[in-house]
């Protein structure tokens, strides 16, 4: 059996004189979690050609953005990987803010960290969730939704308002500081719901052969084709390269704190797997050391061009009030010039390419997603697998359709 | 050509193509270099392997389209190094009667989706791409929607998946 799997890997033609079956699997699939497709050429089960197909949730985010002033662009961002809206929030203005030359305050950087690893760790949790659900584990999914809606429902909407759009961040600072109260809760959420919840899960998978065994070896990479095909993020560092931009061109405050970034060696489902888990043990290493740390001070920089002056004043003051009628018909003013801003984002670098001309909204925005090259690389990634296994690559590659059709 | 930069990366690739560089700049911390459309892929390869820039990932690939200026597009290409932790941003003109540029997925074999993207939004022709069709929208799709003479509102009928 393993000699004829053999055979038909190598060759990728059909070994037996007979047609291949043409599967159409998407764009409405339970297993696309989003509208994808993909048309997989079969010989009985193994794939021999696969093509990803999408743009079905194309909503023309870059033709919007240069009809939009740079504050107006925030709410976009969050509909491109809706998972984690929070991180696309923290690179567009972080972006914005490098074409402005602003340097946030303190307090700002940190909360910005803070948000970034609980969206990082949330992201993490439906993406193994639902690629285990995928694989017919359907405990783990609970076992890792549970904590996913406390962290949205006692961190991220008493902070921002929202569940899924958040829109929480401003060019130069934050929309509020963070409610009385949240630190405590932050803690007491990661020790008490999140780390419980891995440990679950963990022991719940790690070590389960079944899950091995179906993980193991499907939909492997090399490193030197993960790096050749632009592959960031976990599904990098599970192929072995410890690619991280948290360290490796540092931003916020990322460099004051002690992580580690986990690495895998095979670049298959299980390694994706693996890394993710750690990921988010560090990630709750990361929130309790900026916690403990969490200076005190304004979350706004004192700049009038940037910030919106103070609601009593607009009531109270003409300046003010012309200032605010300025600020929100016109936009603020922003240098001419192009910049290209990146942050690891959970599912790898997520970089904006601003080109301003000096107006009040941006001439051109491209967002680099970190799924565009991780989709690109499915079929690399299954061709001479198994059918079965395009479901487990999918999952575990965590395509978000929001940030790769834009 | 060029002058002299501050930055190395610049710096090496001046030393080496001298006349196909046209002009780099280094704003806002992002060294950038503009050369010319005929060597790119030379240029590209150039970076990736020489041992001092080795810009083994390229993370980026967009059009911009300058409506008005002359030429009117732009490749942007966007490189990173993992060994040596730097960027480096490439741009080539392109003029509007003929927006062709050769592809570079024979250096990095993941820009061959960035390249349809970019013909797919702004009608820029990559010669010898494998696969030059339309990516995020459909075939049957008129025009390029990312150029700035197309309208924002326009609408189009959407068409069934070709036979």
């Amino acid at each position: 059996m393993t000699e004829l799997a053999g055979t038909r890997k190598s060759g990728g033609k059909l070994d037996m004189q007979s047609e291949p079956v043409i599967l159409n699997i998407g764009p409405s699939h339970p297993a696309t979690h989003a509208t994808l497709r993909f048309v997989a050429e079969l010989d009985g089960e193994t794939i021999l050609t696969l093509t990803p197909e999408f743009g079905y949730l194309h909503r023309c985010f870059e033709k919007e953005s240069e009809n939009a002033t740079w504050t107006q662009v925030i709410p976009y961002t969050d509909r491109l990987n809706y998972v984690s809206a929070l991180m696309n929030n923290v690179g567009y203005v972080m972006a914005v803010e490098k074409l402005c030359g602003i340097e946030v305050t303190e307090r700002c950087k940190y909360i910005r960290v803070l948000i970034c690893e609980l969206s990082r760790i949330i992201d993490h949790m439906v993406c193994i969730g639902t690629n285990m659900v995928d694989l017919g584990a359907l405990t783990n999914f609970w076992y890792f939704w549970k904590p996913r809606e406390e962290v949205y429902m006692h961190l991220i909407e008493p902070l921002t308002g929202t569940r899924l759009t958040n829109q929480y961040t401003r060019i130069g600072g934050l929309q509020w500081d963070l409610p009385e109260g949240w630190v405590e809760k932050c803690r007491d959420i990661c020790r008490n719901v999140v780390l419980p919840a891995i440990a679950d899960v963990n022991a719940l998978l790690t070590k389960n052969r079944i899950f091995i065994e179906r993980t193991m070896g499907a939909g492997p990479i090399t490193a030197r084709e993960a790096i050749a095909r632009g592959f960031t993020g976990p599904c990098l560092r599970a192929a072995g390269v410890p690619f991280d931009l948290r360290k490796d061109q540092t931003y916020l405050v990322y460099d004051r704190f002690d992580f580690d970034v986990p690495i895998g060696g095979n670049g298959d489902t299980c390694d994706r797997y693996m890394v993710r888990m750690e990921e988010m043990r560090q990630s709750v290493r990361i929130i309790e050391q900026a916690l403990d740390r969490l200076p005190g001070g304004p979350v706004n920089i004192d700049d009038t061009r940037y910030i919106l002056p103070d609601k009593q004043l607009v009531y109270t003051n003409i300046e003010a009030l012309m200032q605010h009628f300025k600020f929100i018909m016109e936009g603020i003013k922003v240098p001419a010039g192009e910049v290209y801003s990146a942050t690891e984002a959970a599912n790898g670098e997520l970089g904006y390419y601003i080109v301003s001309k000096g107006g009040g909204g941006p001439y051109k925005i491209k967002v680099r997603p970190p799924c565009f090259p991780l989709f690109q690389g499915m079929p690399h990634l299954c061709e001479g697998q198994m059918i079965a296994d395009l479901v487990a690559v999918l999952g575990s590659v965590n395509i978000i359709a929001g940030e790769l059709d834009r | 050509m060029a002058g002299q930069t501050d930055s190395m990366v610049l710096n090496r690739l001046i030393e080496k193509f001298g006349d196909a560089v046209i002009s780099t700049h280094s704003g806002f911390g992002d060294e950038t270099a503009l050369v010319r459309r005929e060597r790119i892929v030379e240029i590209c390869a150039f970076l990736r392997d020489d041992p001092d820039l080795l810009f083994d990932m390229a993370m980026d690939l967009t059009g911009v389209d300058y409506l008005g200026e002359t030429p009117r597009f732009e490749v942007v290409y966007h490189l990173y190094s993992l060994a040596k932790k730097h960027r480096v941003r490439i741009k080539v003109r392109l003029h509007e009667e003929d927006p062709t540029i050769d592809s570079v997925i024979p250096v990095w074999v993941g820009m061959d989706w960035f390249e349809r993207e970019a013909y797919d939004m702004y009608g820029i022709v990559f010669r010898n791409h494998p696969n030059l069709k339309r990516i995020l929208l459909y075939e049957g799709f008129v025009g390029h929607p990312l150029r700035k003479d197309y309208p924002k509102a326009k609408r189009q009928p959407t068409v069934g998946p070709e036979e």
